[in-house]
């Protein structure tokens, strides 16, 4: 579960105690935190998750390489820790902006660009063991729902079937919302905002009684929690539905079992039980649309290799999928199906997949 | 129509006549230095200067030089210059100043500033032909005589003085000895001038040179030794590098009687066994009347010198600034600069002449911020001097510039770009001592690029380079000390902020903590530096492990493309 505000700030506190009592001991200064890097992935098979193995560095005050990190990391910490005490949020962006500042007699600053606060950030998710969102930073939204859901969002309610042609744009902290009435049976993610556009003016989710979200690319982190807490909290399947290629099945992998850049969030983000619905190349052929393929790129090939060996892509089917696609060299869109009409998607390709259960996990 | 009147050789021969040296350099100003202006009011000074020098060190005085520069009209300047010398007897004052090619040192090989008896005339004649003043001599010669007042001309038709006015006179000019003049030029005063009073200084630290510059400014440059340096010696010519007019004449002008005695009396280096070896080669009679060999006899001796060994001239003629005398007064006239070294490398031979470099390096960063003018990216300064004599214009052609740009001087940190000089606060000091220097013309600019020379010059700049190379990682390595210490005190602050905001305690508690780890971890950061430099690791372990970190998956690279 998300660990709640007050824990968190026993975490920050602890971080400032251990620094201080490193000086008062007159030892060097550290922060110990465990690796990001590739090398300290691991897929956990049980859980079907990716996750940090045990593997840290120490990040010390006194060594000219890691000082300044060392300095931004607990610049980092006490900002956050003013949010928390102040109730307030602030972008990550804010943040960089807030902390800013120029070191006196030098022209040196304590950050040059976003992109020194950002990873800053993750540090310390990782080496304290909790999410951004509790550390009251926010991102830009990203993603988008609709369905049968009423929530309520900082004391506004808001019922996510009457929201118009629109949906409800998913924030970065969804774990400050709370559910008032979820009524759906299963979870629709789809890849592409046309795609979401497509099913939602088709009413998908009313005649299929479900809960229709749409990424936009990579789900963002509000994103996958959202869907998590739909999948966990209660209990709905969760199908994905993207583009029939490498990067749309990496964006389903990334749902189901966490992404390698922040392997350290996956037990509270990712939903192990997602499934994937479509398109498979095995469909193109099932439903006619081998005129609409595109032929793969020499890049689509090589990253679609890359796939055969990941641990969470065994599974005999998705072997099967992966290798058809290298073997015929073709790749699909969704829209593709509009092919054979544009309700094809919503009124016969989807409805029979569900029907059938034609899912690959 | 035309009547064309063909000239006979009698016609010409009306017209040909005897061009006098001094109309030839009247014609040609440049071949002497006097291109311009500015130039010539630095030659002035500088044929002066030279030849007070060479007068006192000849007499076993150290030098006590006045140097006077005053405007008298715009583009007009009253040059004085006074040294304590030996002065110069009645009889020779005329031809010393108004004669060119007249002097004591062209038929000696022998280390001294001047060569060719030309430059102080010529800078008679210069005075004459731009402003039509006399020169003005005082000389003294003993300090119980009268001192003798001259004001002449140069007579450029027969090269002869022109005496105008001849006086004793009773009052005091000068001291004990010495001599005075005093020449009104057409010039243009710039701070070059002090530049080679200063660099004279430093190629002769046991002079003091007193200047009064034309807006009144006084400087001293004093002396930083008090002794002469060792008299260097004559030396008779070295077969090698013999020419074959010198060789003629030396033949004709021979008392000897033989032609083996000829070789040993002569020459250098040249014992009986030598030299008859050399009639040997040369199929010639050893006993052979100098006087009768003719142009063939005359080649085959030069042949024949090239084939036989013969020993290297000897190096006494030589006299040397010397590594710790420069040194010395590098330090005086350079009084700021963190780290000065001197080399003076063992004599060598080039074409029969003995010749010696010395090299100085200084570092003077602080030279470099205080002066405006000078920018980090100029080139380095080079002072070039030959016998002691410093060279100030044509550096382009000089083998010492040519030297120092073959040095790779990256390795002591200082940018270079391919075949130019260096950028950086350092002055390179390069001094070539030789019997004859072989200068690129008559107004002894720049030193030839022989081969042998610029190798050894470049020798000497890598030997004192090795020496600076030592400074430099000493100093960088105190450099990065004191880097890291202020990074580490930069950002205390800010990280006692932080505690202090997550901890709730003292911030100012937690910075003087911190402030006082930092004094006591200095011996521990030093040590750190010595292992990195030892390891030569510009990547330490911990150092990878933090950039490991900031690499993002590739897989997430390749989606975010899409």
């Amino acid at each position: 579960m998300i660990t709640i505000a007050k824990d968190v700030r026993k975490e920050l506190k602890g971080l400032g105690e251990k620094v201080l009592k490193d000086i008062e001991k007159q030892e060097n200064p550290n922060i110990e935190i465990p690796i990001r890097a590739l090398s300290n992935v691991v897929f956990d098979k049980k859980t079907g998750q990716l996750g940090l193995g045990d593997k840290t560095s120490k990040r010390f005050y006194f060594n000219v390489a890691h000082s300044k990190k060392f300095m931004q990391t607990m610049m980092v910490a006490n900002f956050t820790n003013s949010l928390i005490n102040e109730k307030i949020h602030a972008s990550i962006r804010d943040m960089y902006y807030n902390l800013k500042r120029t070191f006196p007699d030098s022209n040196e600053n304590t950050f040059d660009e976003q992109q020194e606060s950002d990873p800053i950030i993750v540090d310390l998710e990782v080496a304290l063991n909790i999410l951004r969102e509790n550390l009251h930073l926010t991102t830009d939204r990203k993603g988008i729902v609709a369905g049968n859901v009423v929530i309520e969002d900082r004391g506004d309610k808001i019922d996510w079937s009457k929201l118009g042609s629109g949906g409800w744009s998913i924030p970065s902290t969804v774990d400050e919302i709370d559910f008032d009435r979820v009524n759906a049976d299963f979870v629709l993610v789809v890849e592409k905002n046309a795609g979401f556009e497509r099913l939602h003016e088709d009413k998908f989710w009313q005649k299929n009684k479900c809960i229709l979200i749409g990424t936009g690319g990579q789900p963002s982190r509000g994103t996958r929690l959202l869907i998590q807490r739909l999948n966990s909290e209660h209990k709905l399947p969760v199908y994905v539905f993207t583009d029939s290629d490498s990067y749309g099945w990496y964006i389903y992998s990334v749902i189901k079992s966490g992404s390698i850049s922040l392997a350290h969030v996956s037990d509270r983000i990712a939903t192990p039980e997602a499934k994937f619905v479509g398109l498979t190349i095995s469909d193109i052929f099932e439903y006619d649309l081998k005129k609409c393929t595109i032929k793969a790129k020499e890049i689509d090939i090589k990253r679609a290799k890359e796939l055969l060996d990941y641990e969470w892509f065994k599974n005999p089917k998705w072997q099967k999928e992966i290798n058809l696609m290298i073997e015929k060299g073709i790749k699909a869109e969704i829209e593709a199906l509009s092919h054979r009409g544009l309700k094809f998607m919503s009124e016969t390709y989807l409805p029979s997949k569900l029907k059938k259960k034609d899912f690959l996990d | 129509m035309f009547i064309i009147v063909k000239k006979t050789a009698e016609d010409f021969a009306k017209e040909q006549k005897e061009i006098s040296v001094s109309e030839f350099f009247e014609k040609n100003k440049h071949l002497l230095g006097f291109d311009n202006p500015t130039k010539a009011l630095m030659m002035t000074v500088k044929e002066a200067v030279d030849n007070a020098l060479d007068a006192c060190q000849d007499a076993g005085i150290v030098p006590d030089i006045t140097v006077k520069i005053k405007q008298s009209g715009e583009d007009k300047y009253v040059v004085s210059v006074q040294d304590n010398g030996p002065g110069i007897v009645k009889e020779q004052i005329g031809r010393i100043f108004g004669k060119l090619l007249y002097g004591s040192k062209f038929h000696k090989l022998r280390q001294s500033r001047g060569q060719q008896g030309i430059g102080i005339s010529a800078v008679v004649l210069y005075s004459q032909l731009t402003t039509g003043n006399p020169a003005k001599v005082w000389s003294k010669v003993e300090s119980k005589k009268k001192t003798h007042y001259f004001e002449m001309h140069l007579n450029t038709m027969k090269n002869e003085p022109e005496v105008i006015k001849e006086e004793d006179i009773d009052y005091a000019v000068l001291g004990e000895s010495g001599i005075k003049i005093e020449i009104t030029v057409v010039g243009r005063y710039r701070k070059t001038i002090e530049d080679y009073l200063k660099q004279t200084s430093i190629a002769n630290p046991f002079a003091k040179i007193n200047f009064t510059s034309p807006d009144g400014t006084k400087i001293t440059y004093p002396r930083s030794i008090n002794e002469l340096p060792k008299e260097p010696k004559i030396m008779k010519p070295h077969p090698y590098g013999m020419e074959f007019g010198t060789l003629q004449r030396m033949l004709h002008n021979s008392s000897s009687r033989t032609l083996q005695s000829f070789m040993t009396n002569e020459f250098s280096s040249v014992g009986a066994q030598t030299a008859k070896e050399l009639c040997k080669v040369a199929k010639l009679d050893a006993n052979s009347k100098p006087e009768s060999l003719d142009r063939d006899a005359i080649e085959k001796v030069m042949n024949a010198v090239q084939k036989v060994k013969i020993q290297r001239p000897p190096l006494d003629c030589l006299s040397p600034i010397g590594e710790s005398e420069l040194e010395k007064s590098l330090r005086k006239e350079y009084p700021n600069a963190e780290f000065i070294t001197t080399i003076t490398r063992e004599p060598t031979v080039y074409r029969g002449f003995p010749f010696m470099i010395e090299a100085g390096i200084v570092y003077d960063e602080k030279d470099i911020e205080v002066d405006d003018e000078k920018k980090k990216g100029d080139a380095i300064d080079v002072l070039r001097i030959a016998n002691r004599v410093p060279l100030l214009y044509q550096s382009g052609a000089c083998a010492t510039i040519e030297a120092v740009k073959d040095v790779d001087w990256k390795r002591y940190g200082l940018s270079q770009s391919a075949n130019s000089l260096p950028t950086g606060p350092v002055k390179v000091v390069i001094h070539m001592c030789s019997v004859w220097v072989p200068f690129i013309s008559e107004s002894k600019e720049a030193i030839a690029p022989y081969p042998d020379i610029v190798k050894e010059m470049k020798l000497a700049i890598q030997d004192a380079g090795r020496n600076f190379s030592r400074f430099l990682s000493g100093r960088r390595r105190a450099g990065e000390q004191k880097r890291r210490v202020q990074i580490f005190e930069r950002y205390a602050n800010e990280v006692a902020n932080s505690i202090a905001g997550l901890t709730g305690k003292q911030e100012k508690e937690i910075e003087k903590k911190l402030l006082g780890m930092i004094k006591n971890r200095v011996k521990i950061i030093e040590k750190e530096i010595e292992e990195e430099n030892n390891k030569n690791g510009v990547n330490n372990e911990s150092n990878k492990e933090e950039t490991k970190k900031d690499e993002k998956p590739k897989q997430e690279k390749i989606k975010e493309k899409k």
